[in-house]
């Protein structure tokens, strides 16, 4: 609506603030046209909220009571219940920035309470001189900011099975959450203590009930990963690890280590537990595939998905999802409401960056007829999402671990959805 | 600010200002840590030829008493079947219609199972075990299967010297493979 001619406003205030005048001085005068007119059944009528005043301030936002449904869904070990995970309602949110409070979460033995002012980084092994940094001194460190998604090796597991998982979207596939995580180039501090040119692996440790310990490739510390301190604007949430934590964009959930307490230097990495029994992918012929970092590009459907319904038709749906790649940007979504025989281009919700959720786009006419719902990411480098088929030709069964194939969401003719693994 | 030291002073922050582009201008707060660095606290973890283990021994016999206590409860008392991951039996199985990934029958190193074993377990207790007593446990389990005897007395020598079953059985992915699945339309 175009607002009022400049005139015509200050005439408008002249008036009001003329009447309120003379209210005050002269009770002869009429009493303003909107008290007089609108009956007591009228203002009823209005919402409650503007008839009275609203609730005060907070220290600390929550979302609204009527959002309670809008949570991580947990699922812990029965006789150890800091050990499990906790997954990102992926299909309740929209947009491509996790809330903190809704970040996944992989414990493997709780979160530690960690008082910063206790806390320590080591930095030793094949360096000039071993290191030691507390949080005050790494807060006084020149900081960056890089927004990418963390998404850990066993998420979307279950598509490994026989039988397609009727899980809600998020349930199944939410062990992958999209944050702006801010704090110090770790290359920055590697550099201060001096690295031996012997040094190849890093050995990461947690001051976690597990103490996780881990290796990871030099190269990857010092291109882009980071000490990270803050999470979306605010210092790291206990359960993301407090004080401290790495991301090793578009590398697996594992390796980015949280409640760091330790970088050691080493040639060779250490073959702990998590790179070796975990985090390893048995194939058929026995074998397993070890140091598989990169998290290969991989999309979903987050509405319409299960646990929704189509409620009319014919109509139009805005199908909606995320797609993201480890090795990079997404360059493109395809959507497919058959099945994949057919698929048209989504359109990708900009800015798309690199190892970031990338939203996309695409309005469906649905006329009530069966359907299957798919999409398909590729990424800068060429690399197209697989299908469950082709991903199961080239790993077999017992991966169990980096499963990126397409989900597929059947549309009865009722508008039910359900989970199926496509044609 | 006379004419000499303005142009000056423009030339230094300049200076800055670009470097700082390529390498970040900040003050180093690293504190010396080699002494820290040679702590038990801070050498937690066991390498394959068994740096950082820590002196001790067991066998298997003691080890089996200690884990029907403190192990079973979780892991099962065959150590497989139970709530939490098998750790015995399975052998062989791995490249079968059903394979289980066990201590004995996957994990490439001994080492990793010491390691492990100190740092994280019992799950509700962790670090609460004193070095032969994990020796022992590691006897127990590696011995289960027969990897090593029962009379094998494992310790800071003999760990690192087990040979596991599955010692070749994984393919390094990084860096030579890293992503091998290329999918084209
Ligand atoms: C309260 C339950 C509980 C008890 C008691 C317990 N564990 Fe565990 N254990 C677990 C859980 C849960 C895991 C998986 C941890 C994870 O996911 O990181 C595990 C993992 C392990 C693993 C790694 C298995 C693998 O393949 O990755 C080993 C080895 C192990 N436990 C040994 C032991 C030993 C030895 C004891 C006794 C000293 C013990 N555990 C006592 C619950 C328990």
């Amino acid at each position: 609506m175009a607002s009022k001619p400049r005139n015509e406003r200050r005439q408008f205030l002249q008036k009001a603030g003329l009447g309120a005048a003379l209210t005050g001085i002269a009770s002869t005068l009429s009493t303003p046209i909107w008290a007089k007119t609108i009956p007591q059944e009228l203002t009823a009528t209005l919402p409650a909220g503007m008839r009275q005043p609203g609730s005060e301030f907070s220290n600390y936002g929550q979302p609204s009571t009527h959002e309670q449904g809008v949570i991580r869904w947990i699922s812990a070990n029965s006789a150890a219940s800091g050990n499990g995970v906790s997954w990102t309602p992926l299909h309740d949110l929209q947009g491509t920035i996790t809330p903190n409070g809704l970040h996944y979460e992989r414990h493997h033995n709780g979160v530690p309470a960690i008082d910063p002012a206790q806390h320590q980084l080591l930095i030793d092994g094949l360096v000039n001189q071993p290191l030691s940094f507390d949080i005050k001194s790494l807060l006084r460190y020149p900081m960056q900011s890089r927004t990418c998604f963390i998404e850990c090796g066993g998420n979307s597991n279950s598509g490994w099975r026989t039988n397609p998982i009727q899980t809600q979207a998020g349930y199944a596939h939410g062990l992958v959450s999209n944050s702006e995580w801010t704090g110090i180039p770790v290359k920055l501090l590697l550099q201060e203590a001096g690295i031996k040119p012997e040094a190849k692996w890093v050995i990461a440790e947690g001051a976690d009930g597990a103490s996780l310990n881990i290796s990871m490739p030099l190269e990857k510390l010092m291109d882009d990963a980071l000490l990270a301190l803050y999470q979306n604007g605010e210092r790291l949430r206990p359960e993301n690890g407090y004080p401290l934590r790495l991301v090793l964009p578009g590398w697996e959930g594992i390796l980015n280590v949280k409640w760091l307490r330790q970088l050691r230097l080493t040639d060779q990495p250490l073959m702990s537990r998590d790179e070796t029994a975990q985090y390893t992918e048995l194939q058929t012929d026995g074998k397993a595939r070890q140091f598989t970092f990169l998290m290969e590009a991989k999309s979903l459907i987050t509405s319409p998905s299960l646990g929704m319904m189509l409620p009319d038709n014919p109509a139009t749906y805005q199908v909606t999802g995320l797609a993201w790649s480890g090795r990079g940007k997404i360059t493109r979504v395809e959507v497919s409401a058959d099945g994949g025989e057919t698929w048209l281009d989504a359109e990708l919700q900009g800015p798309i960056l690199a190892k970031a959720f990338t939203r996309f786009n695409l309005p469906w006419h649905w006329q009530g007829e069966y359907a299957i719902l798919q999409s398909r990411a590729t990424d800068e480098t060429g690399y197209v999402q697989p299908t469950r088929e082709t991903l199961l030709d080239n790993r077999g069964k017992h991966g169990f671990f980096h499963y990126n194939a397409i989900v597929s969401w059947e549309i009865t003719e009722e508008g039910d959805i359900n989970h199926v693994y496509g044609f | 600010m006379s004419m000499v030291s303005k142009l000056l002073f423009l030339i230094i922050s300049l200076s800055v200002y670009s470097s700082s582009y390529a390498e970040p201008d900040y003050q180093p707060l690293g504190n010396p840590a080699a002494e820290l660095s040679e702590s038990p606290q801070w050498n937690l973890s066991i390498s394959t030829d068994g740096q950082g283990l820590p002196v001790g021994q067991g066998i298997a016999s003691q080890g089996a008493k200690i884990f029907a206590i403190q192990c079973a409860g979780c892991h099962g008392p065959a150590g497989i079947g139970a709530s939490a991951e098998p750790l015995m039996g399975e052998v062989g199985s791995l490249a079968s219609e059903y394979p289980e990934k066990t201590v004995n029958s996957y994990w490439p190193y001994a080492s990793s199972l010491f390691d492990y074993i100190r740092r994280a377990m019992p799950i509700n207790a962790p670090f609460s075990l004193t070095a032969d007593e994990v020796y022992a446990l590691c006897a127990y389990i590696l011995n289960s299967d027969g990897i090593i005897s029962a009379d094998f007395e494992l310790n800071e020598q003999t760990l690192p010297q087990v040979t596991m079953p599955n010692r070749d059985g994984f393919i390094a992915i990084y860096p030579d493979n890293h992503s091998l699945l290329r999918t084209h339309k």
